[in-house]
């Protein structure tokens, strides 16, 4: 039961292409100016110029057509869903009626833009993901962020928090492993049963998981402070982002488009 | 005399534990008593004791973790109380835990080899020379942008090593690293502390039950209740089979033989630690 091998965290896929070289805060920067102009733009042309633009980054970040379009997959209910409830459901002029369910001409256009919305968000930020390693998105997350400590925004936290949860995901799967086999070895059932059966066939599983997290917890903290940790004032980075001219001009590119965008369609 | 670079000075601690039915009623033991040990910079000192005779306690006095009851630890001239320089003394004695797994921090292991001197506020470019450094000193360079889940215990504790090594301390103290390893893993860190011992000059506290490991040691300090029960060289110590015994230590397993060789009158000296040195008593000729 090899359940767990192998597992990737994220979607990265490494690669040294120029959306990979970029800085991970322009790639933020620019998904934020994506989705905000996704929620603006209100026409076809508009979602035609966003999805062209979005075919130029994938061309340009050399990754496969099918890792993009992978991510779609478990849309594919959702979307299904939206755009037949926005094909049924909104009021205006008749096309045609198949007993109660009434398509209209408004109709059509709202669940084909519901759905082009959707399928380019999806594309559009899973371009972040599929670009930038978990380490350089925690570090842009981290940096981005500084600015609201004022408000009382825990940059420095949030991103340690990342990074922790990141390093003993593997660590925590593979325990999981080995408690079901410990569990299944003295005639546990876990695959049997109706819902509720099966839920309560998991109490033996996660009993000693947490207990065993909550020691590691312990362990880590006394690890951390061993090596000096003591939060986040006066610590330097191993890596320093910087912002190079690519980054200056993409930046610009993606805000000055996505305006133009969003205020012309 | 040169001042030792970690000193316990009759230090004390007192454990106090609770139970979960009567959270009210504390229970306390003197987990050290007495400690009187002086560490000096360069050896390799080795803390020999069962579970519970106080050892772990004792390692983590070095550092700050924990502090004294009653009696002071000096290490490097600062007394461990003063609350403002435990961050000095805990960059110049680094530490190794048990479990190779839960001391590790970051995603990668050369993120994770930075940790330590990012938390002492070092420029970058310089992290990036120590973290280079550090990994080569424990022969794990090629393993730098690996996880560390897809690492062995022993290649997981190499990288827990260069993670002390890159803040540059003057002492490591390693609370049983190698309980938790397989065979192979073992050799991989003791061949490691010891290379660190004498080619980088760092002081080696290394806290273990397995008497295989104290032999090359300079000296040996064996706990038992939280007291120092006996302390010397290897050799010392291992001839006290009686007081071992009693202890519930073993002697390895070539000294023991020794020693029943000895009372069927085999003329053998006391504390023969290692196969060669017997066979060069057994057979002289060879």
């Amino acid at each position: 039961m090899a359940m767990f091998k192998n597992i990737t965290i994220g979607q990265y896929i490494p690669g040294s292409s120029i959306i990979h070289r970029l800085d991970p805060r322009t790639k933020i920067l620019s998904t934020m100016f994506l989705i905000i102009s996704l929620f603006l733009v209100d026409s076809f042309w508009g979602y035609g110029l966003i999805g062209l633009g979005i075919i130029l980054v994938i061309r340009a970040s050399e990754i496969p057509w099918k890792f993009v379009l992978r991510g779609l997959k478990p849309l594919f209910v959702i979307l299904l869903l939206t755009v037949s409830l926005h094909l049924f459901m909104t009021e205006g002029e008749p096309i045609f009626q198949i007993w109660f369910l009434k398509v209209t001409r408004e109709g059509v256009i709202r669940g084909l833009m519901m759905g082009f919305r959707l399928i380019l968000l999806v594309v559009g930020t899973s371009l972040l993901t599929l670009t930038t390693s978990p380490i350089n998105l925690t570090d842009g997350i981290e940096s981005l962020l500084k600015p609201g400590k004022k408000i009382g925004i825990p940059a420095h936290e949030l991103a340690m928090m990342m990074t922790i949860a990141l390093r003993f995901i593997p660590t925590l799967l593979e325990e999981t492993e080995k408690i079901m086999k410990a569990q299944m070895a003295r005639g546990a059932d876990f695959q049997s049963g109706g819902i509720i059966q099966r839920a309560k066939s998991l109490i033996p599983l996660l009993v000693p998981l947490f207990v065993n997290a909550f020691r590691r917890a312990d362990d880590l903290a006394v690890a951390m402070e061993a090596r000096g940790y003591r939060g986040g004032e006066g610590r330097t980075k191993f890596r320093e982002l910087h912002f190079s001219k690519i980054d200056v001009i993409a930046i610009a590119i993606v805000a000055v488009s996505s305006v133009v965008v969003s205020i012309l369609f | 005399m040169k001042q030792p670079l970690i000193r316990f000075e009759d230090v004390n601690f007192v454990y106090r534990k609770s139970t979960l039915e009567e959270p009210e009623i504390q229970q306390e033991w003197l987990a050290l008593q007495n400690i009187n040990l002086d560490i000096n910079e360069g050896e390799f000192v080795a803390v020999l004791g069962h579970n519970g005779s106080g050892k772990s306690t004792l390692a983590k006095h070095s550092n700050a973790l924990l502090l004294p009851s009653s009696g002071r630890v000096v290490v490097g001239g600062l007394d461990t109380q003063d609350g403002e320089r435990v961050w000095e003394i805990r960059q110049m004695v680094g530490m190794v835990f048990q479990n190779p797994d839960n001391q590790l921090v970051a995603t990668t292991v050369e993120e994770d080899v930075a940790f330590g001197p990012e938390n002492l506020g070092i420029p970058s470019k310089e992290i990036q020379a120590r973290v280079e450094e550090s990994l080569a000193a424990v022969g794990m360079l090629d393993y730098r942008l690996h996880s560390p889940h897809q690492l062995s215990g022993g290649q997981k504790q190499r990288v827990a090593i260069a993670g002390m090594i890159s803040m540059r301390p003057k002492c490591i103290v390693l609370d049983e690293p190698t309980a938790m390893l397989d065979p192979e893993g073992r050799r991989e860190v003791m061949e490691t502390i010891h290379r660190l011992n004498k080619e980088e000059g760092i002081t080696i506290m290394h806290i273990t039950h397995h008497m295989d490991e104290v032999i090359d040691a300079d000296r040996v300090v064996v706990m038992a209740d939280g007291k120092i029960a006996l302390q010397g060289s290897p050799r010392d110590v291992f001839t006290n089979v009686e007081t071992l015994r009693k202890l519930h230590l073993d002697v390895p397993q070539v000294t023991a033989l020794g020693e029943r060789l000895r009372r069927r009158g085999y003329d053998l000296p006391q504390g023969i630690l290692t196969v060669n040195e017997m066979v060069m008593h057994l057979c002289p000729s060879e």
